[in-house]
């Protein structure tokens, strides 16, 4: 069962950027923010060799890995092809300025 | 209101591929309808004579299954004929009575194989080479059949005789010109080709001209007689003497047609409705029948279909690739030369290896090969670049240097490779798995193959190798782009020439600027394009142009390097490689205060300490700070070290003060930001224990001076590196070495290494532009100095700005 938990203000997110969140269990959880506000989350774990996303480079609805250069669809956590493979997704959600996420 | 309709004459490689070309760009623009005379789905013609020799299945060379049309929702009509346009009611007419109705047709009829005109050209077994259903049949035939001649020693003939042969027929190849693809190639290289055919079981009767095919007593041909009275047996005859471009149906139609559809650069038809490409087009009177320029063809057409209105067609320089495994055979541009025209040749008949280069006005403008093609995607892309071959002209007929290019246990020739030999030893991937990627995914260029097998995607080593092993299996459909026209990434069509101009000339200097300038398909880009345009105008216009921190990498960013477990490693500067106890000390504490696990000493000569957490980062950077010390630049694309030998100061045999000269370099050069990473090294004496000759910039102490060496690389690919001039004193090194990184910063292409530039533009035109123009050089210098005056130590910067915040995870209570 998820919750919604309170993480940060949108604006703590730079934008193209991203943020770590640390949930009590779990692996890091990477928040993206887009060059349009809208906001993502994926488990900071590339499919590839688990490179941590958060660290990528954000364009349009994708990031790329910092280490092996893969791309990962923000919408759907999947690998962008030829590449195979995803990783988990989260909900998450900005209310007044607040961002919120499903953990 | 619905869509326009656009109509497709010919479901082949040209056509499908502008559908392709016109999908990407705008995908709902039309309701697409296509037309194909063939009972198939697109597939890769060019790949036919893997088929016939038993190397590839029909299901294997499709490149559009049929559920790509649907998924695109374009309806297809195969094996249907179009026999009719009529251009005033705009609509189509198959043999079977359908019709269909366009705004905008595209005719790509391709072409049909030359019938020699003679008697018994119609006989049962009497066939051309052009179609699934002709390969079928000479399958067929060799399964009971005995004796097969090829009329035509041209690319598709020998590859027809080589397939039949492999099948297990006795096959004979007849040539009315004077040696094998006379075309393609010279005397010398032809009858090299026709010796090692020979070897294979072929056979050949050269300067014979066929009189008639004779009927035998099954009513199919029996045999082959030549004008001399000579006749030769043959249950199968191939006709490969030429293809002729298909435009009946234009030209019915009542379009302007000369040997071919005639076209304008834009692909279009003399009705402004009518696009065509491919086979069928006379463009500039030349018509085409290698796959390279068609799909330029395809890309231009497309784009004016789409509405865009950009992009021209000025037409092709094609280079051949024989497909008959084994053989080795490449030849581009005009190669048999003329009274204007020089050449340069290695003929080694015993060893089976010819090649000739043609060079006019110091521009390589064709080439041949024979028994050693190693190095002819190179030479094909000096051609296509036009680059002045002047200064490597001594050297030019060995091939592009391969020394020292590492990853792949020394293999420089692509075909004598085994299918399991490891090819890009950064991802483990072999040639076999290249080759088949090649075939079943249908890939045309080197960023395909990249993209789908990751070879050449890292180091980028083997991008030489790679690109060989595609010209040999796809053959004259692989042609290289003019460097200079490469599109920097899949967000545009611009090249980073054309980036760094725009930016110059229109004094753009934010990136959504150049976004709009240049009409980028993607709203921010991509982690190609946007840390090339990041750099291009931070180092276009220093203190103007604002620095855009998530344009740049990650270890930019976070001014660490990032290590595969997601830790960061730190690199404090030492000036020159020399450090004092002080800061010995300051680095020892801070490797325990964090518990690094790994501290080691760097080739740059400097201290590395691994394993540190990003949340740490700030800081270690504040304790190394205290003790007064800096950021090392270990991370970035960007000057590194200045490495140096102990030079006259202590050493016996040393004539300059290296260490002092070295500091100087490096305060100098503090801070730059360049289109890759940079590395000096300051020698005190020619024993050059600095290691100057694989530097970046090499400064070698003598007893008068010191010498300096430009274009240095002891990384992917050694590189020696090569004298630029003379001087005499420090200030000069400054001014010479200054100016010239300057250069490197303003003209060179993002991720260009100084080897690469310099092999780009030549050492020439670098030597013009610091040794001999002074004031030129001088204004250089003055901007290198100008763009680093107020260079600040990123740690402290970044420590102080807001960006440290996201260093630290947000933690989640339970």
């Amino acid at each position: 069962m998820s919750h919604w938990k309170p993480i940060c203000k949108l604006d703590d997110i730079p934008p193209l950027g991203s943020r770590i969140v640390r949930p009590p269990k779990g692996g890091d959880i990477a928040i993206f923010r887009t060059s349009d506000d809208k906001v993502f989350a994926l488990h900071d774990k590339c499919p590839h060799k688990g490179g941590p996303l958060s660290q990528g480079l954000v364009h349009g609805e994708r990031v790329t890995c910092p280490l092996h250069g893969w791309n990962i669809g923000l919408v759907d956590g999947r690998a962008v092809a030829p590449d195979v493979g995803g990783c988990d997704r989260f909900e998450v959600k900005v209310e007044n300025g607040e961002v919120w996420l499903a953990i | 209101m619905s869509n326009p309709r656009l109509v497709l004459i010919g479901n082949g490689m040209a056509g499908v591929r502008t559908i392709e070309e016109l999908l990407k760009i705008a995908p709902d623009h039309y309701e697409i309808t296509i037309f194909g005379a063939e009972p198939h789905p697109n597939y890769n013609r060019i790949l036919l004579s893997p088929v016939l020799a038993g190397e590839m299945t029909v299901p294997e060379i499709v490149l559009n299954e049929l559920d790509w049309y649907a998924r695109n929702g374009i309806t297809l009509h195969t094996g249907k004929q179009v026999v009719a346009i009529d251009r005033v009611r705009r609509k189509v007419i198959a043999d079977d009575g359908s019709e269909a109705s366009y705004d905008r047709l595209l005719i790509a009829t391709g072409s049909t194989p030359f019938m020699l005109p003679i008697p018994g050209n119609d006989l049962p077994g009497v066939i051309g080479y052009r179609d699934i259903k002709d390969t079928d049949e000479m399958i067929a035939t060799a399964k009971v059949h005995k004796h097969a001649v090829v009329i035509g020693g041209g690319l598709l003939g020998l590859e027809a005789a080589n397939g039949l042969k492999l099948r297990g027929m006795d096959v004979t190849v007849v040539h009315i010109g004077p040696w094998l693809l006379e075309r393609q190639l010279d005397e010398t290289a032809g009858r090299m080709l026709q010796r090692s055919l020979e070897d294979k079981g072929l056979k050949f009767l050269l300067q014979k001209q066929t009189e008639m095919l004779v009927q035998g007593e099954s009513g199919r041909v029996a045999a082959v007689r030549f004008k001399d009275g000579m006749q030769i047996p043959a249950d199968l005859v191939v006709m490969a003497a030429g293809i002729r471009p298909n435009y009946a149906l234009a030209e019915k139609s009542g379009i302007y047609c000369n040997r071919g559809i005639v076209v304008n650069d834009t692909m279009q038809t003399y009705d402004p409705k009518i696009y065509a490409v491919g086979e069928c087009v006379s463009h500039r009177g030349i018509a085409y029948g290698l796959v390279a320029p068609l799909f330029e063809q395809a890309k231009v057409a497309a784009n004016h279909l789409a509405g865009y209105g950009i992009g021209r067609y000025t037409g092709s320089v094609t280079s051949t690739k024989l497909k008959v495994t084994g053989i080795d055979l490449f030849s581009a541009g005009d190669f048999m030369g003329g009274k204007d025209t020089e050449e340069i040749v290695l003929n080694d008949p015993h060893g089976g290896v010819y090649k000739k280069l043609v060079i006019k006005d110091n521009k390589l403008v064709g080439g041949v090969m024979y028994g050693d093609t190693a190095d002819g995607p190179w030479y094909f892309q000096l051609l296509k670049d036009a680059r002045d071959i002047h200064d490597i002209r001594d050297s030019l007929i060995f091939g592009q240097s391969l020394v020292g290019d590492v990853g792949h246990a020394g293999n420089s020739k692509a075909a004598a490779m085994a299918d399991s030999a490891e090819v890009c030893g950064c991802n483990g991937v072999t040639k076999g798995t290249i080759v088949k990627a090649i075939k079943e995914q249908g890939l045309f260029t080197l960023d395909e193959v990249k993209k789908h097998t990751k070879a050449a995607s890292s180091c980028g080593s083997c991008a030489g190798l790679v690109e060989q092993i595609l010209a040999s299996t796809i053959g004259g459909a692989y042609t290289p782009a003019a460097s200079d026209k490469k599109p920097i990434c899949g967000c545009t069509e611009h090249s980073h020439q054309k980036v760094r101009e725009a930016i110059r000339n229109e004094h753009l200097t934010t990136k959504e600027a150049v976004f709009a300038e240049l009409g980028w398909t993607t709203p921010n880009g991509c982690e190609k394009c946007r840390p090339a345009i990041n750099y291009y105008l931070i180092s276009t216009w220093p203190h103007e142009a604002r620095d855009d921190p998530q344009s740049r990498l990650i270890n930019e960013r976070s001014h660490a390097n990032i290590q595969k477990d997601g830790t960061y490693s730190v690199v404090p500067r030492m000036w020159g490689g020399l450090t004092t106890p002080a800061e010995l000390r300051a680095i020892a504490d801070v490797a325990e205060k964090y518990q690094v696990p790994t501290v080691k000493v760097t080739g740059g000569q400097r201290i590395d300490l691994l394993g540190i957490k990003k949340e740490d980062l700030p800081a270690v950077w504040a304790d190394l700070n205290a003790a007064g010390m800096v950021s090392g630049h270990a991370y970035g694309k960007s000057i590194r070290t200045v490495k140096t030998c102990v030079g006259a100061e202590h050493c016996r045999f040393g004539t300059q003060l290296a260490m002092d000269m070295g500091v100087k370099l490096e305060k100098m050069l503090f801070d730059m930001y360049a289109p890759h990473k940079v590395k000096l090294a300051v020698s005190g004496c020619p024993r050059n224990c600095a290691e100057a000759g694989i530097k970046d910039v090499g400064v070698i102490g003598v007893d008068s001076g010191y010498e300096l060496y430009v274009g240095g690389n002891g990384g992917i690919k050694t590189e020696v590196a090569q004298f630029l001039c003379k001087v005499k004193s420090d200030e000069e090194v400054m001014e010479y070495s200054g100016a010239f990184l300057e250069l490197y910063r303003q003209e060179a292409w993002y991720l260009e290494r100084t080897c690469h530039w310099l092999e780009r533009v030549g050492l020439d035109y670098v030597k013009g532009r610091i040794v001999e123009d002074e004031d030129g050089r001088r204004t250089l210098y003055a901007a290198l100095l100008a763009a680093l005056k107020d260079a600040k130590d990123p740690w402290a910067t970044s420590r102080e700005a807001q960006p440290v915040k996201q260093f630290i995870p947000i933690t989640v209570a339970a």
